[in-house]
């Protein structure tokens, strides 16, 4: 069987399916919650490249690399907010970040 | 080749400039040994109005850079006008405010001026490349100044939710982009419009459609993708809070409207049923659940909601009038956002911020003047005529009216109605309940902010024709 852009797509989907599912069903930890975020973020670039070869167009690839940095700085500042965070609370458990209601 | 670079940098000339003035103000901020935070506030004041005037008399019609990565047209120009104006105003608000707080940093400034290039990037992206690059420069730099207070719990617990959430609205604004590219070929804009007009839409192109849509809702914290608001509003510093409900609001609205009308306007139907639910949603939203609110700025979270759903009225009826309908409707939400935000900074007694509706009891007995500002502004959020907020409501459903949609407008009409209700709860609380104590005495420029805006808007009859005139031309420039 030959691996297709339909292959790359379904495996992108389940990813990112899965980090949707890890923010909303994940009630432990923080961290969990920005791994989820990486996911979503990893299963775009695995979508970008796979129809940059397909399309047989650079700009995908180009967009992935941008992606690639944004989502490092963006971990940054959300490591950052969680340090911040834990200095306050004394915990980075989901269920005790309820100090406003909603 | 020599003459288009030259074009390409007279075109994003105020970007770059903005730019380099901020690196140059954090390295006069980190450099120097004492206090440097009240020069880089001047700094960053003096640059926005800079970067204003060059954004102004920098040029005449459509230019593009980057290869039309890049887009500068009427539209570009007055809604950067309006982001500017947005920010410089929030950093104004903020310097009492802070200097009381013991929370002054000279890093405040500089995080609005990243966030004013971000903005001003999304409002003039045109490819998907750019347009995420703006999106994601303006909300980095937001989710710190909501957790700029670091030693409060509720600030670094508002910064973590809007972080968690803007992260994810982000990356399904990704996902979209992707699908898009993909199924279209492209990312640029034009490239877009183009293979949607000759090879159709498919259920791939709806896909990135549904998640492009869903990341811009959220950026706008519109309903379903709201719930980050209210939190977020409540927790962040006053200031913050303020700016977070005008500028970042402006620039979001206008890469909503220009997503819509420049790449997909050839599939208008698609994105306006999706278009018409979040903007129903939004409006029912923040008509009800503010209605129970008793700290003002949950409520106004719940406003801005609601705000948000009537803007999008304007760009549902997916014509010209549409988005000039937008344009007003901005440029009035952003001066009453900015206004009200000015009144709740007044509220101050003893030297602490008290943020309960009940605290206003009987303001009108004690401090006349803010009275009479808050009860105008509370008036024109409801739409009152002759109000500036009554003719923002009034072009947004109008042009929905002229485009057949008569059951979105009836709606609005209603959930205004309701809206009105705890907006004239305000009212009554502030000039018929028994008075409680006085406020501190305001600072100058929160006086400033709150007189200018009331003013605007109970004036707004007299100069209302030139900057509708203007909004009509700067939507003529997106077609």
């Amino acid at each position: 069987m030959e691996i297709g852009l339909s292959h790359y797509l379904t495996v992108a989907a389940i990813l990112f399916t899965i980090g949707i599912f890890g923010i909303f069903l994940n009630r432990k930890n923080v961290i969990v919650i920005l791994m989820s975020i990486e996911l979503i973020l990893l299963a775009v670039n695995i979508n970008l490249v796979a129809f940059s070869v397909a399309l047989n167009d650079l700009v995908g690839q180009v967009f992935a690399l941008l992606v690639l940095t944004v989502a490092a700085g963006e971990a940054a500042i959300g490591l950052a907010i969680l340090v911040t965070y834990f200095r306050n609370r004394g915990s980075i458990a989901v269920e005790d970040i309820n100090l406003m209601k909603g | 080749m020599w003459l288009l670079q030259q074009a390409d940098a007279v075109a994003v000339l105020p970007e770059i400039v903005l730019a380099i003035l901020a690196m140059a103000l954090l390295m006069f901020g980190v450099f120097r040994k004492d206090d440097a935070s009240d020069s880089v506030t001047i700094g960053a004041l003096l640059s926005l109005g800079l970067v204003a005037v060059l954004v102004i008399w920098g040029g005449e019609g459509r230019e593009t850079a980057f290869k039309g990565a890049f887009i500068v047209d009427t539209f570009a120009r007055v809604m950067k006008v309006l982001a500017l104006f947005g920010s410089a105003v929030a950093i104004a608000l903020s310097v009492n405010f802070m200097k009381r707080d013991g929370s002054q940093r000279f890093e405040y400034p500089i995080l609005i001026l990243l966030a004013t290039i971000g903005m001003m990037m999304m409002i003039s992206a045109n490819n998907l490349i750019s347009l995420y690059m703006g999106l994601e420069l303006q909300s980095l730099s937001l989710y710190v100044l909501a957790a700029i207070n670091r030693d409060s719990a509720r600030a670094s617990e508002a910064g973590l939710k809007y972080f968690v959430l803007g992260a994810l609205s982000s990356g399904m604004l990704l996902y979209g982009s992707s699908l898009v590219y993909g199924f279209t070929g492209s990312t640029a804009f034009p490239q877009i419009a183009e293979a949607l007009s000759t090879q159709g839409v498919g259920v791939g192109i709806i896909f990135g459609l549904v998640f492009v849509i869903a990341g811009l809702a959220f950026k706008i914290s519109a309903v379903p993708f709201h719930m980050w608001t209210p939190d977020v509003y409540e927790g962040a510093p006053t200031p913050v809070t303020a700016f977070f409900a005008a500028a970042p609001k402006v620039a979001a609205a206008a890469l909503f409207v220009r997503t819509m009308v420049s790449p997909f306007g050839n599939i208008t139907p698609d994105w306006q049923q999706i278009v018409i639910f979040v903007s129903i949603a939004s409006m029912a939203l923040g008509a009800f659940a503010a209605i129970g609110q008793n700290n003002i700025k949950r409520l106004l979270a719940y406003s801005s909601i609601g705000n948000m759903g009537y803007a999008l009225v304007g760009l549902a009826a997916g014509t010209k009038e549409g988005v000039q309908g937008v344009v007003v409707y901005m440029m009035i939400y952003l001066i009453m956002t900015l206004g009200t935000f000015a009144c709740v900074l007044a509220m101050r007694r003893r030297g602490h911020m008290v943020e309960q509706i009940s605290d206003l009891a009987g303001l009108a007995r004690n401090n006349k003047g803010l009275a009479f500002v808050f009860a105008m502004l509370m008036f024109s959020l409801a739409g009152i005529p002759p109000l500036a907020g009554f003719f923002a409501k009034y072009f947004v459903f109008l042009a929905a009216v002229q485009a057949g949609l008569y059951t979105l407008a009836i709606i609005g009409v209603v959930t205004s109605v309701v809206g009105a209700f705890y907006y004239l709860r305000i009212v009554k609380i502030i000039y018929f309940d028994e008075p409680a104590e006085t406020f501190d005495t305001m600072d100058a420029e929160v006086r400033l902010v709150a007189y200018a805006s009331g003013a605007f808007i109970l004036l707004f009859v007299f100069f209302a024709n030139p900057l509708i005139e203007l909004a009509a031309q700067a939507a003529q420039s997106l077609y």
